[in-house]
């Protein structure tokens, strides 16, 4: 099985394919918006091309779930929720919620999808 | 002028691959601006054109009842370039093809010269979504005639396109 540094090399390839970025810029702490400026199309590339290189099924919105901050039950006054961060944990078990749950703030989501939590996904992926 | 970037399909077989033609004419006005003195199709139409062959190959998998959104070019690059009298080929393959949207890869080539090569994303879009609940491309490839060019190979004789290419 892969280790977590192969996978790490081949997820930094398929973001460098994917954002046209550079591969020193793919960190493992690298933000997917904001450091690597992925938009909202680019998602469903890094999709397929995860599967591809990884020769792996990914269902819609398993690795990056859809609709989180448009949910109103789950949002009040720009903040998310307990029941909010609960259900963050449990479609994201691959994310850092701990640190985003100390400022929850809505803008903040964008934050959990990192290059590290896209590792995460994978290894569990591949142990399955 | 009709947004057709491509004249007609010359094989097509459902959910794998399509080669289209599109024959490059000086009647076309832009090729007396694109330039002047010095007419060659422009790179965004034949990204165009490659998109027309790959999205009507991803939307005719599923009887076109997705809208299909042009979405990302990932990939491509620019060879050579074609001139009025030519025949372009865009040969475009499946790579993916899912609920959300899909891609294909896809050259131009006129001749044996190869002229572009791509990679193009689409992306479905609900027909129910209210945004863009207007849009039917059912009614779309049907009210343009995009059916016409969905015809594989058949010249006005009857006779294949392809054939003494």
């Amino acid at each position: 099985m892969a280790s977590r540094d192969e996978i790490l090399e081949t997820v930094t390839e398929t973001l460098v394919d994917a954002l046209g970025v550079d591969d020193d810029e793919v960190t493992e702490d690298a933000t997917l918006q904001d450091d690597l400026g992925a938009e909202s199309i680019d998602f469903l590339d890094i999709v397929f091309r995860l599967e591809k290189n990884f020769n792996i099924k990914i269902p819609r919105g398993e690795l990056f779930p859809e609709g989180l901050a448009s949910d109103s039950s789950l949002v009040a006054d720009g903040v998310v929720t307990e029941e909010g961060i609960a259900k963050l944990r449990e479609k994201m078990p691959h994310a850092d919620v701990d640190s985003f749950a100390d400022d929850p703030k809505v803008e903040n989501i964008q934050s959990l999808f990192t290059v590290k939590m896209i590792v995460n996904f994978i290894e569990k992926k591949l142990a399955d | 002028m009709r947004w057709f970037w491509i004249d007609r399909f010359v094989e097509f077989e459902s959910g794998k691959c399509a080669k289209a033609v599109k024959n490059v004419t000086l009647a076309e006005e832009h090729l007396h601006d694109h330039f002047p003195g010095f007419a060659v199709m422009p790179g965004s139409l034949m990204i165009e054109g490659m998109a027309q062959t790959g999205g009507i190959l991803l939307g005719e998998m599923n009887q076109f009842e997705h809208i299909v959104i042009l979405a990302k070019v990932p990939k491509c690059t620019f060879h050579s370039w074609a001139v009025p009298g030519d025949s372009i080929i865009y040969d475009a393959k499946l790579l993916e093809a899912r609920d959300e949207g899909g891609s294909v890869e896809v050259t131009a080539t006129v001749g044996d010269r190869l002229i572009a090569e791509a990679e193009i994303m689409f992306v479905h879009l609900d027909q129910r979504d209210s945004q863009f609940g207007s849009i039917d491309q059912k009614n779309f490839v049907f009210s343009m005639n995009l059916l016409g060019i969905l015809e594989v190979g058949k010249a006005g004789d009857g006779s294949s396109p392809a054939e003494g290419r």
